[in-house]
């Protein structure tokens, strides 16, 4: 797809996004909106995987392991066609699937996922069944920042270089914040890419919300052959809402009705310049 | 009855109490001050809190540490993720090393509603009832949590706490005797008897009343310590009432209910008997009340439970 059509779903995805919180009155607002631009140009540009192909062994496997942000992965999903999209309506609601973590009860989710550093292990697993099956297929897995203090990502990690899955993509959301605040006060991570490499990483760093940046590198994967990729993406927590952008107050916040019409407003007038730049369609 | 606190509220108010006058009380926290609400104790006492990150094993551990040099240590985060995975380290550097760590689970049982089955703790009693040497409290209401966290001050032994989100009624007066592992009996009644634990014993107070109205002699325990289990006030209980029902925000597997059962058939009492809980399958997703409504966890299901054991037809 075209980087002035991931654009316009960008600006879609956030109103989509902001709107099912602000109807279930719960979400990740911070955390889903630092990753829009990473699931859009995984979904829309990268990954073979569709509802079509979606039971065939050798689609491309996404696995989002900061499970939080599950309000952008189910944006994404209705926009491919997994299910229409007034059943987002439901979120969180009684006997509803679509809850607050990613579930294979709502189609198109490959994972079940919530508490964290969980996903990283199960990519691997699913990456090495890949070589064992002589499969094509890639792995791609998300990760927060805050995420990484877990310790189980790092023990992903030596087995994910020790058995050189060059058919892994590591895409960590480096936005700098945590529920308490900075990474860098709660529990240091730097030098971040300098530990990736030590434990094995072929690693390159972009900044996660430019789309044109995300499409680039992507487009080198693997980075390193017999290396596992990992992508440090340089995000901001919020992006795309003035007045939600790198406050940690966002983590789980829900926008106000004020807030709401506030942030829809802002969206709109993004999506409104894009109309000028590129026409109307 | 009146509307209280949360107990989550009343656990972080008793906590900056004691932490202002132990100055070797420390809390332990991973991204969890927040959902803690141990925020104004990081403001007022920032030497006392260590904060570990999203690392809940190395939380344990740490604190095992630090408590082993005779600190008062307090390890808080979800209940969910304490329990489930530090577990290891609960049982080996806590429970096994007997080294007295106050364990904080919060937001337990399913107070997380729709964030779902991750975010649950439904397993914790079962895991830590099979864990030697730890005991398990779990308050039902604001005075029960003073209570208990002012008691775990200086126990001797390992500790684990839990407690849910929610604002919970005012069960009990506030001149109540409470004791780490002795049962408080709020009513004494022949029909039927509630066990209940943690934010379930409210319900059980109300479905009491309920079923009082419909002439049934109705009594509640509130088992605040599900480990030691007090058997004297269970088997009590059993010679009291014909029948008793357990009533728990836990798996109907390995909690209150399994340990009131097995306790009872081995003293040979053969009670019609219920165990009230999250049944073993894939749970309905919903809010928390919306959760505990469809399991029966309500005034209203708990009396219904009650009346069908009560009235069951006994074959000739
Ligand atoms: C094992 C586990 N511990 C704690 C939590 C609670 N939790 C949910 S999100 C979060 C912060 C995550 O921060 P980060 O990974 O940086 O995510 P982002 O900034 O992208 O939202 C925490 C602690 C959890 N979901 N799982
Ligand atoms: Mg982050």
């Amino acid at each position: 797809m075209e980087i002035q059509e991931l654009e316009r779903k960008s600006i879609q995805y956030r109103k989509a996004i902001l709107s099912i919180i602000k109807k279930a009155n719960a979400g990740h607002t911070g955390g889903d909106l630092s990753c829009v631009e990473i699931l859009n140009v995984l979904y829309n540009h990268v990954m073979n995987v569709s509802p079509e192909n979606f039971t065939d062994p050798n689609r491309d496997r996404y696995i989002q392991s900061k499970g939080h942000s599950v309000e952008t992965l189910f944006t994404v999903l209705a926009d491919k066609g997994f299910y229409p999209e007034e059943e987002l309506d439901t979120l969180n609601q009684f006997q509803s699937h679509f809850i607050g973590h990613p579930t294979r009860k709502v189609n198109g989710v490959e994972h079940n996922t919530g508490a964290l550093g969980h996903g990283l292990s199960v990519s691997v697993g699913i990456a090495l069944a890949g070589k064992k099956n002589g499969l094509s297929y890639r792995v791609y897995t998300l990760l927060g920042d805050g995420e990484l203090e877990e310790g189980s990502n790092w023990e992903a990690s030596m087995s994910a270089a020790h058995y050189k899955l060059d058919n892994l993509v590591v895409i960590i959301d480096r936005n700098t914040l945590q529920i308490t605040g900075r990474t860098e006060e709660v529990s240091q991570l730097e030098p971040l890419s300098d530990k990736f490499k030590a434990f094995g990483y072929a690693v390159r760093e972009t900044d996660g919300n430019d789309l044109a940046a995300l499409v680039q590198v992507f487009g080198q994967i693997p980075f390193e052959k017999g290396k596992p990729s990992l992508i440090l993406a340089h995000t901001t927590k919020g992006k795309g809402i003035s007045f939600i952008e790198d406050q940690v107050s966002w983590h789980h916040h829900t926008p106000t009705d004020q807030e709401f019409v506030v942030a829809m407003t802002e969206l709109q007038q993004a999506e409104e310049a894009w109309q000028v730049q590129y026409g109307t369609r | 009855m009146e509307l209280g606190k949360p107990n989550l509220e009343v656990f972080a108010d008793t906590l900056l109490e004691l932490g202002q006058q132990h100055r070797d009380l420390l809390v332990v926290t991973g991204d969890s001050r927040g959902s803690g609400k141990l925020v104004l104790f990081g403001q007022k006492l920032p030497e006392q809190i260590v904060e570990i990150g999203i690392a809940e094993q190395n939380l344990v551990g740490v604190s095992a540490g630090l408590a082993s040099t005779g600190k008062k240590v307090f390890a808080v985060s979800p209940a969910s993720f304490l329990t489930a995975r530090s577990f290891e380290q609960i049982k080996n550097d806590v429970a096994y090393s007997d080294i007295p760590v106050k364990l904080i689970g919060i937001s337990a049982g399913v107070s997380y509603g729709a964030l779902g089955t991750t975010h649950h703790s439904l397993h914790d009693f079962a895991a830590l009832r099979a864990v030697n040497n730890i005991h398990i409290v779990v308050p039902a209401d604001n005075f029960e949590t003073r209570k208990a966290i002012e008691a775990s001050l200086d126990y001797p032994y390992p500790l684990y706490i839990r407690f849910g989100k929610k604002a919970v009624p005012h069960v009990h007066d506030p001149s109540t005797n409470f004791e780490i592992g002795k049962a408080i009996k709020l009513k004494t009644g022949s029909d039927v008897t509630f066990i209940a634990t943690g934010e379930t014993v409210f319900r059980a107070v109300e479905a009491c009343n309920l079923l009082e109205g419909q002439g049934i002699s109705c009594g509640v325990i509130s088992m605040h310590t599900l480990k030691p289990l007090d058997e004297a006030a269970v088997l009590e209980a059993a010679r009291d009432s014909r029948v008793i029902i357990t009533v728990e925000e836990h798996s109907i597997h390995g909690g209150l209910g399994c340990a009131c059962a097995s306790f009872l058939l081995q003293e040979g009492l053969h009670n019609p008997f219920k165990i009230i809980g999250i049944p073993d399958e894939y749970n309905v997703n919903g809010s928390q009340d919306e959760i505990l409504e469809y399991y029966g966890i309500t005034p209203g299901g708990l009396a219904q439970s009650a009346r069908d054991l009560i009235y069951v037809e006994v074959p000739e």
